[in-house]
């Protein structure tokens, strides 16, 4: 338990100096900002209580915000994800319910699991995200191709993390 | 009562959900409408020593194309000294002496944090208010325009650059002087809008815009651009300008931080005017 609580902290820390020293330098074009940082909120564990999910995503967020200038967005984006993310289990839950001490991650549940689960939260969060930045509709369609475009590209980095770093726990 | 407490305990993921909410649409209202100063921005202690670490080995990678730059720079300035100028008048007497006075004062600043991929983009230099550097204060470097300071901190400023969405800024083309705003519509960091130019001037790829006299903020004839192309908006009388920008927003490692000197003075009194004829 200890040991878990520890293994999440240091992955909060790694996730959000990742996200600020590499990947906000990574350019990949106008249209595709990556946000692997939303990971810690996917991968928590099945049992984190309630409140301990929301204000987790709400340091998680202000800790990004602090480097992105953009006070309160991702903030708002990450706590709004993670208020969700007890609906979306539930939706993909298995006929018996997920078995104790596992993980929402792919060595547990598998690739298609784990894509339609962590698909629905990044682009929630990623729609939020870029409406609330926008602030305005009149640039509605190209914030949607925003959306979605990053979105690919968010979950594409999350699976290959998922890949490079759990295959050590499988051994 | 005591119903009210059960549902709400009932229901307590809910409503710690929307408390959270709140704060964030709090934070990101007051940052967005107000453009104060918060707490959570990159000049603050934490992120700016990280940041300042991380750009200090950057720095190293453009080295070469910023020495270019600079020695260009000073090649030009070489030329404006006085002692480089040949005096072609005689009447070089006490009353025909140029009365000059200082009017810009440029500090020499390094960007520690830039961005150029959103749709609001900012910078952090490595000057604040211990340089006396204060708000709505003219950034440029030795290519063009770069942006206007936001916040200040003690030893730190943030800069709206000008690929924001609140940018507006007056500019000119250089050859005939017509003037219009010059926006940024998000269409990519090497590229800018002008609008407002006059269908009668006679446009041309190519042709520099430069800062208008008009600005406040803005020494003039700061290089911002060359016209990529154009086009007249249907019904309008005005011609929409597409403007290559010459700085290069991927590549800023040193700006100036520009001081109109005689800027609270013009303002206060053209304030005063604006006040005097509303009654």
């Amino acid at each position: 338990m200890i040991n878990e609580i520890i293994r999440n902290i240091i992955r909060f820390i790694l996730l959000v100096l990742v996200q600020v020293l590499i990947i906000k330098n990574i350019e990949l074009g106008r249209f595709i900002n990556p946000f692997l940082y939303v990971l810690f909120i996917i991968v928590l564990p099945f049992e984190t209580p309630k409140w301990l999910l929301l204000t987790s995503a709400f340091l998680l967020g202000i800790s990004i915000d602090m480097f992105y200038d953009t006070a309160g967005m991702h903030a708002a984006a990450t706590v709004f994800m993670a208020y969700i993310r007890p609906g979306v289990l539930k939706l993909f839950s298995p006929r018996d319910g997920y078995e104790f001490g596992t993980q929402p991650t792919i060595q547990y549940l598998g690739i298609p699991w784990f894509l339609s689960y962590a698909g629905i939260l990044i682009s929630l969060h990623h729609l939020v995200l870029f409406y609330i930045e926008i602030f305005r509709f009149s640039e509605f369609f190209s914030t949607f191709f925003r959306v979605i475009v990053s979105s690919i590209f968010t979950i594409l980095l999350v699976v290959v993390t998922q890949y490079l770093f759990n295959r050590k726990a499988e051994q | 009562m005591r119903n009210l407490v059960i549902f709400i305990w009932k229901h307590n993921f809910f409503f710690l959900f929307l408390i959270i909410e709140t704060i964030c649409m709090y934070l990101v209202v007051q940052n967005n409408y107000y453009q104060r100063a918060s707490f959570i921005n990159s000049s603050n202690t934490v992120s700016t020593s990280v940041l300042q670490t991380s750009a200090a080995i950057e720095e190293y990678f453009y080295l070469k194309s910023e020495n270019e730059n600079l020695a260009k720079e000073n090649a030009e300035l070489r030329s404006q000294l006085l002692a480089s100028q040949f005096i072609s008048s005689n009447k070089y007497d006490s009353v025909h002496k140029p009365a000059l006075r200082q009017k810009y004062i440029y500090t020499e600043a390094k960007v520690v944090n830039n961005s150029t991929s959103r749709r609001n983009n900012f910078l952090t230099l490595n000057k604040g208010t211990s340089n006396g550097i204060k708000e709505n204060m003219a950034v440029i470097t030795s290519t063009g325009v770069v942006g206007q300071v936001q916040e200040v901190s003690e030893n730190f400023c943030t800069v709206m650059s000008l690929l924001h969405s609140k940018t507006t800024i007056s500019a000119k083309i250089k050859k005939d002087g017509s003037y219009g705003p010059l926006v940024w519509n998000g269409e990519g960091f090497d590229y800018a809008t002008l609008n407002d130019i006059p269908t009668h001037v006679k446009l041309a790829a190519g042709d520099s815009i430069v800062t208008s006299p008009y600005s406040l903020t803005f020494p003039e004839n700061i290089m911002i651009g060359t016209v990529e192309s154009f086009q007249r908006e249907a019904g309008k009388y005005f011609y929409t300008v597409k403007v290559k920008l010459s700085t290069d927003f991927k590549k800023l490692t040193h700006v100036y931080v520009v001081t109109n000197i005689f800027k609270e003075e013009q303002n206060a009194l053209e304030e005063k005017t604006i006040k005097e004829n509303k009654d």
